[in-house]
């Protein structure tokens, strides 16, 4: 019998980690038996070599290229792969999913997607505006379009507030000069418009989730230990906030959605309120940790894209703790050659069953020859050509 | 006294206290998980006082005291509600 194929994106593993590695070793941990296909956006992304998560590794157009691109790519490799499931991990991709998705399946490839509505109802500000608060509170966010409506918004929401761009990044401002400094910089970066939101004090609570159809499948809470510079969690530890759980199972309720997904809330330290800060529409990079806590959201993602019948579950280990470390991968020039010029990299099956433990067991073998491959060249993929 | 909260502080005989409501952590010494303990079994102020005489060397007067800075930083810290005695 054929295994299942099933596709991770978001394979780059920097300071601020992508999601793809904790969903692949996740899956690798589920006993599924399933067999496991990278799709990244660099050679440099340290998943494309990690030969006991992967069996290959694709390279693909970056999202900005739009859905045909996209669409065309994936018919490439499934050719090669037979793919049954794609598991998004990364914000921007979904749109250029959503468009396709009607093809893919076409393609017999199953995807757990959002619907556009509810992605577009679950964008920041739109969130602030459109949620009734007696679902959830949100802190107080404007749109800024213009260095005078920040003006505006600074008056209304008073100092010290939060500037944040409209995809990522969030700058603590406690003066106008200040503020007006992290609007042009995030206006250049992510476009506009970019949002001020009330500033909060508190200590930030997270959930990673699975839903479908607004149902929710699993929800794991988890208090950020230690923090990097970017505010992301470097450590955390699972708990159990009832007054958490229950928000985002009417949040996700409300919003119908489908999928991963990551929300961020605050508690305030002078009200114990619980106010939402933002919604990702995939599974956060901790999301291992919401698996060795009991729940293996990944593997259930999977279960629900091939419609089989999955039982929501609740209960997971609280007092779990995740450290994250960084550690460097010793790669072998022929495998970025590999990667570079053909876009894709297989590696030989994996000899150890846990490639945390025993990583230098099962490196790539041989890369196809030059001209050869199965995968498509991909120009921006040439390490060489950088200079 | 909020006695739902406090019986589900994960409380461990070397000390360590976690809150599994908010991931907090905390290292309690010997007095304090006598307290914590008496607290978790319910006991009121008074009593945990009385405990404390006898099971350790202090006063009365002492064991009182030791027990409402123990409550008063128990309270500071989120682990047992404001209006706790």
């Amino acid at each position: 019998m054929t295994k299942t194929t099933v596709c991770v994106t978001g394979l780059n593993a920097a300071d601020s980690p992508a999601p793809g590695l904790a969903v692949l070793r996740s899956l690798h941990e589920s006993g599924l038996g399933y067999r496991h296909i990278g799709i990244s956006y660099g050679v440099l992304d340290a998943g494309n070599y990690m030969s006991g998560l992967v069996s290959a590794c694709y390279l693909t157009p970056y999202p900005n290229t739009g859905p045909d691109a996209l669409l065309s790519r994936i018919a490439e490799i499934n050719k090669t792969e037979k793919i049954d499931v794609i598991l998004p991990t990364l914000d921007s991709e979904l749109d250029n999913y959503i468009k396709i998705e009607a093809e893919l399946r076409y393609l017999g490839i199953k995807l757990l997607l959002p619907l556009k509505d509810s992605l577009a109802l679950r964008d920041k500000p739109t969130l602030a505006e459109k949620i009734p608060t007696d679902i959830i509170k949100t802190p107080d966010t404007v749109r800024i379009s213009d260095v005078s409506a920040l003006r505006d918004a600074a008056d209304k929401l008073g100092f010290p507030l939060l500037v944040k761009g409209q995809y990522y990044e969030a700058y603590a401002a406690y003066s106008p000069e200040e503020a007006v400094g992290w609007f042009y910089k995030l206006a250049s970066q992510w476009g506009v418009p970019v949002i001020a939101q009330n500033m909060i004090a508190g200590e930030e609570m997270n959930v990673a989730g699975l839903a479908k159809r607004g149902k929710l499948y699993g929800a794991v809470a988890m208090k950020k230990l230690f923090l990097t510079d970017k505010g992301k969690a470097w450590s955390g530890v699972t708990i159990r906030n009832e007054k958490i759980l229950e928000m985002t199972r009417r949040l996700i309720q409300f919003l119908n959605w489908d999928g991963g997904f990551e929300l961020e809330f605050i508690v305030e330290n002078k009200t114990q309120e619980i106010y939402l800060i933002e919604m990702n529409p995939r599974f956060p990079a901790w999301i291992y940790l919401a698996t060795a806590a009991g729940i293996n959201m990944p593997a259930m993602h999977v279960r629900l894209a091939l419609g089989e019948h999955v039982e929501p579950k609740t209960e997971y280990e609280v007092g779990k703790v995740f450290i994250r470390h960084a550690r460097d991968e010793i790669v072998p020039m022929a495998a970025m050659e590999s990667l570079s010029t053909t876009g894709m990299i297989a590696h030989a099956a994996p000899s150890s069953p846990n490639p945390f433990s025993q990583r230098e067991k099962g490196r790539p073998k041989t890369p196809l020859p030059l001209g050869e491959g199965q995968g498509v060249r991909v120009a921006r993929a040439s390490v060489f050509a950088q200079g | 006294m909020e006695l739902n909260k406090i019986k589900n502080l994960a409380l461990s005989e070397t000390g360590f206290l976690f809150d599994p409501a908010t991931g907090n952590t905390f290292t309690l010494n010997e007095s304090a998980v006598f307290i914590l303990k008496a607290l978790k079994n319910g006991m009121q102020q008074r009593e945990i006082a009385d405990s404390l005489t006898s099971e350790f060397e202090v006063t009365a007067t002492q064991a009182n005291e030791d027990v409402s800075d123990a409550l008063l930083q128990l309270r500071e810290a989120g682990l047992v509600s404001a209006g706790a005695k």
